[in-house]
This record gives structure tokens, sequence and C-alpha cells, in this order.
């Protein structure tokens, strides 16, 4: 326990010297974020916090459109580190993840050798020269870990892809390195931060979820919700953004199939402020209902219940 | 701490979380770099090191509010947890429930009232953490030693505060509208608030439950199965409404991961045309081969579902999740019984949610022929005389049942010629192995001619089932 998990991934890595921690406590976590106009909560800020001291990646989960990406932009520009993205869908490989041999390049390059008189000698040159980094294309994983800049690696939307894929993160997420047959193993210059979110549409492995610390994010409380739109929606008053939270929180209540995101409440906060609304009567909200909601038995069912009925007292 | 933690991690592992060694050092080895004093990030630090499913979180902070109950900061507060802790050691030692109501010096009901209206009107943590552990030791009447795990003391305490007439005050404070917008908003920050006061009141409860039995046994009292592990034939309503709320991901998951493997099982033939494109990029060599996407036959459902009162629940969960994934199946038709069968699949046709569908079957199947008590014999044969011309060598059938017949008569040759015709015939029963063939139970009977007979307790069997079919 005496070792500090940055010390040893440094050593393994092979890293001269331990890199300085980027954070001093969850509060200046919170504090950088806001500059770089992303409101934290205590999760968040202490769960990057301890992402960076025990040099662990992030899997951040919640329903889509609670700033789960946007946390990794906010930390990357805090941070003044180069955000690597690496978006996941269905069918990503390895070729589209770490690396791909450019076999274009080498055919030219094989071809154009082709021309001068050939012997084994030369053949060996050749083969040597067609696996050099030059005929490499790098993906967004080996360019995270080969970077000489300080980066922030996103993995997003991790749960698209195949279980086997899934394994291929493995490596590059506990060791901080990659395995090239033809190169041998590149490690690491430096350590990291690393988010992967997650919608939450199956079922992550057991072993992605035990190398990275779990971060839930939900819908905000109504206090930081109404905060978030004070500080992204320019020309909104306290109280219009009080307001907006309130009927925001009142439609999470109801049984929709769809509650409307934290980026749809700004969406609509914008509206209202182009609109020049400073009140939201029963009328204004059921002009622009549309905006928060995207099914049309949702908005049936928040006119009704929130606008039309008579109160329950 | 260590122990401290290593104790916490045990009562995880008992309530059902996988918690392995490499997680166990990450939440000692997060400790040592925060601020231990500081609850709330100790709370990240522990649950984002040793929880890795967001529906596990109720049940770690359940047992979180335990273990780390008294260990409050002395933040400004701290006069106020002094003042919380004697009393709970007061309560402890001998009057009890007598402390409130007699004691001297203790707030009267209606200034614990106004103290709480007060609290809540202004959103004052401080004043409404003191004002519900004064309506605790008020009303509460905790008894110690009882091995319990405080709802009783909760209900107590919240009827003791009168939340009507409270509710009604915030409301009036608010100077709410008694029509449209205005009011809903009203009501729903009312609602928030008292939602404020019962988690403070529970709080409160907990730590003097605590603070009398230690965190190990009351941890034991409050512990919360993982919603997939909680038994359907035996839910609370409250562990009902979460297996609602869980049903949902875990079919549309479902839906996904057979997609997923539908695609993946083996591929189809070479695609020539396409495989031919692709190397005119590489001077006419096929470096890569394509193929054409599989298509394997889909299975045929019908689903044979008894409904009445014991094992309705459960029926409702099969339907749903059968229904969710009716894409991995070519065809799934459903009925549904009690001593009368009806077919329901119309109800599944055009509606975009199965739990829509589900509502509607008690309303609108006709399933009850005599006494309303489950006959499966009369059932089963009347599916058999009607239906069993409509299966063929590509139908599986899925009876849901316990197979409790009331004595009636079983009929089990016909559930032989249903497994003659059909691929395959399986049945489900959500009683534990263990009370089959008690009492009034025939499963052995019909099992005998069942391909199987699959235990179905909890939804993750039940998903695990269901996955297996497609």
């Amino acid at each position: 326990m005496s070792l500090d998990p940055r010390a040893e991934v440094a050593e393994r890595l092979g890293l001269a010297e331990v890199p300085p921690a980027r954070f001093s406590s969850p509060g200046e976590v919170r504090e950088r974020l806001a500059m770089s106009d992303y409101l934290s909560d205590e999760a968040i800020a202490s769960t990057t916090f301890l992402a960076d001291r025990l040099a662990k990646p992030v899997l951040v989960e919640g329903p889509a459109g609670t700033g789960k990406t946007a946390l990794a932009r906010a930390v990357a520009e805090a941070l003044g580190a180069r955000l690597v993205r690496l978006q996941c869908y269905e069918g990503l490989d390895e070729s589209k993840a770490l690396y791909e041999w450019n076999y274009r390049k080498q055919l030219l390059r094989i071809q154009a050798g082709r021309t001068e008189s050939g012997g084994a000698e030369e053949w060996r040159a050749l083969e040597e020269d067609i696996f050099a980094e030059e005929f490499m294309l790098t993906r967004p994983l080996l360019e995270a870990i080969t970077a000489e800049d300080p980066v922030v690696l996103l993995i997003d939307e991790v749960d698209r892809v195949e279980l086997e894929t899934e394994a291929l993160l493995l490596e590059v997420l506990s060791e901080y390195q990659v395995s090239i047959p033809e190169l041998g193993t590149v490690r690491a210059r430096q350590i990291p931060m690393v988010f992967l979110t997650s919608n939450n549409t199956r079922e992550l492995s057991e072993a992605l979820k035990r190398r990275c610390l779990y971060l839930y994010v939900g819908y905000p409380s109504i206090e930081r919700e109404r905060d978030i739109i004070l500080a992204r929606v320019p020309g909104v008053s306290a109280a219009l953004a009080t307001r907006i939270a309130q009927v925001v929180r009142s439609l999470r209540e109801l049984d929709l199939k769809k509650a409307p995101s934290v980026s749809e409440t700004l969406d609509w906060a914008r509206t209202l402020v182009v609109l020049g609304r400073e009140e939201i009567g029963d009328e204004v909200a059921a002009q622009t209902l549309h905006i928060l909601l995207k099914y049309q038995s949702d908005i049936e069912r928040a006119t009704k219940e929130l606008l039309g009925g008579p109160a329950r007292a | 701490m260590l122990s401290l933690l290593a104790d916490f991690i045990g009562e995880l592992r008992a309530a059902g979380l996988p918690v392995s060694m490499s997680e166990h050092v990450d939440a000692a080895r997060a400790c040592e770099v925060i601020d231990l004093a500081d609850r709330a990030t100790l709370r990240t630090a522990l649950a984002a090191t040793l929880v890795k499913d967001g529906g596990h979180l109720p049940a770690f902070d359940a047992a979180f509010a335990v273990f780390f109950a008294l260990r409050e900061p002395p933040t400004s507060e701290g006069a106020d947890a002094g003042v919380e802790l004697s009393g709970a050691s007061g309560a402890g030692e001998g009057p009890g429930p007598g402390r409130g109501a007699g004691g001297g010096g203790a707030l009267s009901a209606a200034e614990i009232a106004e103290m709480i209206f007060a609290a809540l009107r202004d959103g004052d943590a401080g004043a409404l953490r003191q004002g519900a552990g004064e309506a605790v030791s008020r009303y509460a009447g905790l008894e110690p030693g009882r091995p319990v795990g405080g709802t009783y003391y909760l209900y107590r305490t919240l009827r003791g505060l009168e939340l009507d007439a409270l509710a009604e005050r915030l409301r009036q404070s608010l100077g709410a509208a008694r029509e449209g917008l205005d009011a809903r908003l009203a009501e729903d920050e009312v609602a928030a608030r008292l939602e404020d006061l019962r988690r403070e009141v529970e709080r409160v409860i907990r730590e003097r439950l605590v603070a009398d039995r230690g965190a190990a046994a009351l941890a034991k009292s409050v512990r919360k199965p993982l919603p997939e592990d909680v038994e359907v034939m035996h839910a609370t309503r409250e562990e009902m409404a979460q297996l609602e709320r869980a049903l949902r991901p875990l079919s549309r998951k479902l839906a996904v991961r057979l997609a997923r493997k539908r695609r993946r099982r083996k591929r189809g033939p070479v695609d020539l045309r396409h495989t031919v494109r692709r190397s005119l990029s590489t001077g006419g060599v096929p470096l890569e081969l394509r193929f054409k996407p599989p298509r394997p036959a889909k299975p045929e459902i019908f689903v044979v579902a008894d409904v009445s009162g014991s094992v309705a629940s459960f029926a409702r969960f099969t339907l749903h999740l059968v229904h969710a994934i009716s894409s991995q199946f070519s065809k799934v038709r459903s009925f549904v019984f009690v001593d009368g069968l009806d077919e329901v699949t119309h109800l599944f046709e055009g509606v975009e949610d199965p739990a829509e569908a589900v509502a509607r079957i008690n309303a609108e199947a006709d399933v009850i022929a005599f006494d309303g008590h489950s006959d499966y014999g009369r059932a089963l044969s009347a599916f058999h005389e009607r239906y069993a011309r409509d299966l063929t060598t590509r139908s599986t059938v899925l009876i849901l049942g316990d197979g409790r017949n009331n004595y009636h008569e079983t009929h089990a040759e016909v559930v032989a010629d249903l497994r003659r015709r059909a691929k395959a015939v399986y049945w489900l029963n959500p009683e534990p192995a263990a009370y089959w063939n008690s009492g009034d139970s025939v499963i052995a009977h019909y099992g005998a001619h069942c391909d199987r007979v699959v235990e179905c307790r909890t939804l993750r069997q039940l998903e695990a089932f269901v996955g297996e079919l497609a």
C-alpha cells in the first residue's frame, strides 16, 4: 500500500520521473472545471481527482445528454491538454482504434523496389523498411499513447463496440501500452487521463469495469441545473433560470419516453432568451415544449399533466 | 480505517455486489489520497472504486449510510451533532419513548412543527437537521435493542409531524396559484422539500440505531437486494416498482445483445461483387474478402402464461421481456389463462411499449371460466384443442406458472402432445426448486413431458433463459 500508484505506473512505463499530480484537491478540480464553463458536482470533481491520483481511467455512465462527453472536453481544456477522441461504433476494430498498416503505400513501395535488381539481401531490407512507422496509420488509441504533449483520451460510447473489441482496450487502459507484433511494445510517454463514456445499452465486461473508476452522472440537482443554465446561456436572468430548472425537474418526474436532457434544457433556455421571454406562463410553455420533448406522446402527456390539469391540492 | 473498509466490503458482498480484490486495493489507495473527514468525498471515492453498475448504487448507499453514520465531520453544526449523539445514548439508556414528551427542555410539538416548517421554507439544512433530531426524539419511540431496520420509526415520526398540514402551509407560503403550470411547479417544489425532510429523519433514525446496535447488525436489517436478485413472487411494493424500472433497460440490453449475436453468428457466403469492388483499390488483388450477412431462421414463440394472483407479476415480466425482443423471433403469440384461456397477441400489435399492452391484459383478457383459481389441466387442454394445429417444428412453447393446480386434474398428456408437434416445450417456474411438488404443485407431472423445467425466481434467471432462447 505504501507505493504511490502513480510512481508504480511510471516505473512500469520506464518514465524518467514520476509526473506531478495534476490537481491538489477535489476542490481545485471543481474550480478549474468551472473556469472551463463546466459546473461539476462533488462526485464528478472527486472522481476526476482520484483518476489522476490513482492513475486510472474513469468510466462515466448515465442518461444521454447529461454532460459525459463534455466532462472530458472540460478536463482537457482545464489542463491545457489535447483531447484525443475515439468514437466507438459497432464494427470498430483494431485497424480503426489502434493502428493500421498502410498497405497501399506498402504496395507502392514494393512495386517501386521491383525495378531495381532484386536479391535476397534486398528483400530483407525492403521487408524491414515496409514495416517501419512510416507505413503505419496511427489511430486514436496509439496516438494518445505516443503523444509527447499532454493529452486527454476520450473513448466515447464504449458500449457500442463488441465484446471482442472491448478486450483490445484492456491493455491500453491498464498498462498504458500497445503491443504491435511487427514493432514490439509501444509504451506511453506520460500517464494520460482517460475517460470512457457509456449509455448503458449493454453490460460492459467485468475486466473492463475492474480497470476503471466508475462515475454515474445523473440529471443534476435543481440548484446545479440553474447554475449550468446561468453559466452557459448568455443573457438569461436568475429568475428565468430558476423557473426553467423547476419546469424541467417536474417534467423529469413524469413517466416519459425520453426525459429532457441537460443539453435540451439549454436549448430551451436559449430559445426563451431569443424570444425575449422573461416569464414562463402556460402559453409560452405549451408553444415551446417541443424543444424539450422529442416524442409527440410525451408532449401530449406533459401538456395534460403540467398545464391542463387543476392543482392536486 | 483498513479494517472498517474490510468490514464494509464484506457487507457489500453480502448484499450481492461483486467486489473484487483489486477493487478493494483501489478503495484503500483512494482513501489514502482523500480527506477522510469529508463524508461526501469518502462516499464518492468508495463508490467510484467499489461499485461498477448504476443499478447497484442504492444497495451501496444503504450500506454506506449505516457504516459511516456516526462519522459525520464536526463542521459548523458540530454542536448540533453532539446534541444528537447524546440524545441517542440517552434513548439507549432508559426512558427512550418518553424522553421527548416528558423530558425537561424538550421542545413542544408546536415548536418542532414551527422549526421544521421554517427550515423547509428557507431551505436551511442545519435547522432542518436539528428539527429532524427533535422530531425523532419526540415521535419515533425508539426501543433499544430491537432488531428492526427503522422503517417503522420513520413512519411514526412522519405521522407525528402531520405532513399534510405541513405541505399545506408550505404551499401557502409559496403563494401558489390554483391551476396550470404554477400550481404544478409549486406542488413539485413542496414534494421535493418534504422529501428532504424524510431523508433527514431517516438519517437521524439510522444514526441512533447504529449507536444502539452497531453498524454490522443494522446493515443486515437494512440490506437491499439488487434489483435483478429480488424474488419476483415475494417482492414488496417498493421492490416491485424497482423491478419495473429495471425491466426496461434490461430488455433493451437483451435485444441489443441478441441482435449482435445474430449478426455475428457464422458469416454468410462470400460476396463476390463486394470483394471485387474492394480489390480495385489494391490493384485487383483481393486482399480483403467480403461476406454476405448471415440470415439464420428465427424461431416462433408461443407463450402460455398463468396470470392468477400468485404468479401474475411473473407472467407480466416474462411477457414484457419476450415482446421487447420480439424482433428476434419470427412470430410471438401470447396466451393467458387462469382456468379459462384467451389469446392476447393482438394487444401487443402496433404498441410501441410492451408495458402498455401488459397493463391492458388484466382488463381485457377473458381468463376466468369458473371460480378464478388456476386450473392448468383445463387451460392447457383448451390451448391444445384450439391452437395445437398452429404448432410447427419451428415453434417453441413456453408455459409460465408455478404448477399449483388446486387439486384439479392435470391432463399432462396434452403437454406430451404439444411437445410432439413443437420444436421444444419449456416450463418456467417462478417458485424456488425446493418447493416444487409440495402441496398442490404438480410440476413433476408436466415436467416429465417438457424439454426442461426452468427455475425463474429472479429477473437475472429470467433474462438468462430468454437470452438462450433466441
